[in-house]
């Protein structure tokens, strides 16, 4: 593929992408998801990589024409790691990552589809013992042993970190936007089947699963006299009026304190 | 002495001309097949030159004159030549016919050096400049040579001095007239040209014995099932070879340089280079002899190419760059001014296909455009659930609900526009008072596929066609009518290849036979001087430039017309997804068009497309003229007062 050809291959870094199935906000149609495919950008964007690109789930035709978005960014092959409709894609990941695994794993930090909790990337590194970061913005520079990147902060503020490799890095809408998607290279790329075996997901059954409701937002309310204080109270940081900062607190204080908000804010009921 | 030089020369010229020829020949062959109708495409060379190239030549008469002494005295005098003075048959009326050929050839080439005392611009120099020379030495020459061969002179007047010169100037005349032809001067256009009217990609064009051709404006559709087939044209070499043929036969005249909005709006584009690149891609090598006007802002001799290499570099330069291709607004008015009969747009739209189904490389909001083509069926990604939000007080009839009408009113993708919604609501106004039996899609209608066939993207094109004509497929409707004349062209004319074929109306022409069949009464107008825009894709693309006026006139109106109007008419900029690639000029295309507007002194520029409207209502001038589609002028002018006319009742009261 395209880009695993680098000038030095011995020292060319191993980089896998997972992507997962997209679904356009408006009409639902299966599509690349966005944050994935800021994480293969993210991929394209380095030199001397050999970029892989993993899915695990299950697999239908509608999922194929998504996943072919991402070969359409200039891959020849996707792994592809056919899970159950009922799987937990967890477990065939980590033995698919253990058994060939990559310098730097990049994902998106939330998937489109499915449970779509953003848990996914923290297990990972958690059953690889490899360090995650979020929020990635630009990957500096990489050695041998580490990268260097910029993590992305709220409202625009950015922060360097240098991490040892192997890691995970989860992409969000910080990252550069993906490139387009070329029907050539997405109609004749191959989806590389890799067995692994599926397991089911046992919460998922005991769970109900129902369509979101929009949620009522919380107005926010200006009492503004004037276009300039307008523009303060737009542009203002969002201020954690309320807040608290416990600091020495026993386990104990702390999981009172974070009970006490939950029943204040409604999340748990009584 | 000349009896003997001259058929060494002649003969030889003929030889060499025919080496050249088969070199030619190969250059072309080396794109991609495209068969053709041999025989009846070499006969029908004199049809397709006399009437159809004419009709275009003959738009310059001073030029037109000059090429027909310059090439007919030409032809008829190399002809006799070769008998008179090669085969030596100087007998009887021959050495006359010779004698007025030549003058006649001589006469029309100094027309043609007139014109090369300070040309046009749009002209190209170089070896162009040294053609009425040739064209002078030849004819003088081959007359002065023929004299003694009427008696007119003695045989060996003027001695020998005379006769090597005589022979210096007809060998000169032969090597550019003769087999320069073939090797590639400025007379190779009349080789290539020829051919080029033989074996045209577009055979239909041209007029036949049974009638006149046929507007053939619709791209061509890719092969997508096959695998293997190429995703447009990567290299000179993927062009079918009579595409390559095509390019090769261009005269360098500059009319589509001095059409081209993009080349006036200072973007880097110019028709003429590209087909000029073309052709020194399909031989190998470096734009530096170019002898014309650049590409605005991009310098010659720059830019290289051979015809198995890319035209377009994914880094770097190659033969041209990205942003020349994407500057084009297929307006085809280079197209409609081509006296070559060449196919600019299918060509730009080709490599086109290439960067964007291989490359991923669409300009600027390309990208997003299309992706959202994809995901919701319109560019602007709006919920295809929303189309009729604009019509709901206005309970448009379905056609999910009433499976058939006479009429299907095509919306377009202004449905998510305010501006062109209220060309649409004045539009259903009329439609209404005329009582005519129309019904909507609604949210079945998705985008024509335009903008994405136009920025490359033919799998996304084929696909938002090939669901649309299984929609249309089960419904029953005499016609299509639309207001907006993208959606027009690809339903009438690009749908076809893909199984869809339908009778299209733009609503200027049903419009126009609602007021002639006197289904509508309008009150008398209170509109001052108004203009008429012509859209390109009605116009250029299908032909229509008397309804609109017709309904102008019908308004009472004091139509007055732009210079640049009817078949020269200039593009809004708006056309071909320019407005998306937006490719940076030195001014805008809609303020040049707004300008002639203004040059007319008409207060009101009547419209009849929605790019149009956006295009020009976007200018921002001083007193600029108000822009109205010609639906809201015919909807403004109902006469409320008259009765209406139901016809859905009329006939079933008849029925009854």
């Amino acid at each position: 593929m395209p880009h695993e050809t680098t000038k030095n291959a011995a020292g060319a870094l191993d980089v896998a992408v997972l992507v997962s199935i997209g679904r356009h906000p408006v009409t639902g149609r299966t599509r690349r998801a966005d944050q994935d495919a800021r994480a293969v950008e993210a991929a394209l964007a380095l030199d001397h990589a050999r970029v892989q690109l993993i899915h695990a789930g299950h697999h239908e035709t509608d999922s194929e024409a998504a996943l072919r978005g991402y070969l359409g960014m200039g891959f020849e092959a996707l792994t592809l790691i056919e899970q159950a409709g009922d799987a937990d894609v967890l477990p065939a990941l980590t033995d698919a990552l253990r058994e060939a695994p990559p310098r730097l794993l990049l994902c998106g930090t939330r998937a489109e589809t499915g449970e779509g909790s953003g848990l996914l990337p923290y297990l990972l590194a958690e059953s690889l013992g490899w360090p995650i970061v979020t929020g990635l913005a630009e990957i500096e520079r990489v050695e041998p042993e580490h990268v260097t990147l910029l993590q992305a902060l709220p409202r625009g503020q950015r922060r360097r970190l240098r991490l040892r490799l192997p890691a995970v890095i989860t992409v969000d809408e910080a990252a550069p936007a993906p490139r387009q998607s070329a029907f050539g290279p997405a109609r004749r790329g191959a989806l590389a089947v890799s067995e692994q075996a599926s397991r089911p997901d046992t919460a998922l059954a005991d769970w109900t699963l129902e369509p979101a409701r929009p949620r009522p937002k919380r107005l926010k309310v200006v009492k503004a006299a004037s276009a300039r204080d307008r523009f303060k109270a737009a542009a203002a940081k969002a201020e954690g009026g309320g807040g608290q900062v416990l600091t020495d607190a026993t386990p104990e204080q702390g999981a009172e304190a974070i009970f006490k908000l939950l029943h204040e804010e409604g999340v748990l009921r009584r | 002495m000349l009896d003997i030089l001259l058929p060494i020369l002649i003969f030889s010229a003929l030889a060499l001309a025919a080496i050249g020829a088969v070199r030619r020949i190969r250059l072309w062959r080396q794109g991609r097949p495209s068969p053709v109708p041999v025989i009846r495409g070499l006969a029908a060379v004199p049809r397709r030159y006399l009437v159809d190239l004419h009709h275009v030549v003959a738009r310059d008469k001073v030029m037109s004159s000059t090429h027909v002494a310059t090439a007919g005295g030409f032809v008829a005098a190399m002809a006799l030549a070769i008998v008179v003075h090669g085969l030596g048959l100087a007998e009887g009326v021959l050495g006359w016919l010779l004698l007025a050929a030549s003058a006649t050839m001589f006469v029309g080439s100094l027309f043609v050096a007139r014109r090369r005392i300070n040309p046009p611009a749009r002209l190209s120099k170089g070896p162009w400049m040294r053609l009425p020379k040739s064209l002078m030495a030849f004819s003088l020459g081959i007359f002065v040579a023929t004299l003694p061969a009427v008696g007119v002179l003695p045989p060996d007047a003027g001695g020998w001095l005379v006769a090597v010169l005589l022979a210096a100037a007809v060998a000169w005349g032969l090597a550019e007239l003769v087999f320069g032809m073939t090797w590639g001067g400025p007379m190779k256009h009349a080789f290539a040209g020829a051919l080029h009217l033989a074996f045209h990609r577009r055979a239909e064009r041209f007029s036949t014995a049974a009638g006149p051709g046929r507007r053939s404006t619709g791209l061509k559709a890719l092969d997508l099932d096959d695998a293997e087939a190429p995703l447009g044209v990567e290299t000179p070499a993927d062009f079918t070879w009579n595409q390559l043929l095509g390019f090769d036969a261009c005269v360098q005249c500059g009319r589509c340089e001095a059409v081209c909005p993009a080349f006036a709006a200072g973007q880097p584009l110019n028709p003429k280079k590209l087909v000029q690149d073309m052709v020194v891609g399909m031989a190998g090598g470096s734009d530096a002899a170019y002898a014309g006007s650049p590409y605005p802002g991009k310098a010659v001799g720059e830019h290289a190419g051979d015809p198995h290499g890319p035209i377009v570099a994914r880094e770097g330069t190659a033969l041209v760059d990205a942003e020349t291709l994407w500057s084009c607004t297929t307006c085809r008015a280079c197209v409609e001014e081509c006296p070559m009969m060449i196919e600019h747009v299918d060509a730009i739209v080709d490599m086109r296909r290439f960067l964007t189904l291989e490359h991923g490389n669409t300009p600027n909001k390309g990208a997003e455009v299309l992706d959202n083509l994809i995901a919701t069926d319109n560019p602007g990604g709006f919920d295809p659930g929303s189309r009729l939000h604009w019509a709901a007080d206005l309970e448009l009839p379905l056609m999910a609900e009433r499976g058939e009408a006479q009429v299907l009113l095509w919306l377009g993708d202004g449905v998510f526009d305010m501006r062109n919604q209220r060309t649409l609501r004045a539009l259903v106004k009329v439609l209404r008072a005329a009582g005519v039996d129309f019904a909507v899609l609604g949210n079945e209608e998705r985008d024509s596929g335009d903008v994405a066939r136009r920025l490359g993207d033919e799998a996304t094109f084929q696909s938002l066609a090939r669901r649309n004509i299984a929609t249309l497929a089960q419904y029953r409707f005499d016609r299509i009518v639309t207001c907006d004349p993208h959606s027009f062209h690809v339903l009438a004319n690009e749908y076809g290849e893909l199984g869809g074929n339908y009778e299209v109306s733009h609503h200027s022409t049903y419009i126009n036979e609602l007021l002639e069949a006197g289904w509508l009464s309008l009150k008398a107008s209170r509109l001052g001087r108004v203009t008429y825009h012509d859209p390109c894709y009605l116009g250029r693309y299908n032909g229509e430039y008397a309804a609109p006026r017709a309904v102008l006139d019908a308004l009472g109106v004091e139509r007055v017309e732009m210079a640049r109007s009817g078949y020269r008419s200039r593009c809004c900029g708006g056309g071909g997804g320019a407005p998306i690639t937006d490719i940076p000029g030195k001014q805008r295309i809609p303020d040049m068009r707004m300008n002639d507007v203004s040059e007319t002194g008409a207060d009101l520029v009547a419209v009849g497309c929605p790019q149009c409207t956006a295009m020009l209502e976007g200018v921002v001038a001083e007193d600029r003229a108000v822009v109205k589609d010609i639906a809201e002028l015919v909807a403004d002018a109902l006469d409320e007062s008259a009765p209406a006319k139901d016809r859905r009742r009329v006939t079933e009261e008849e029925a009854a």
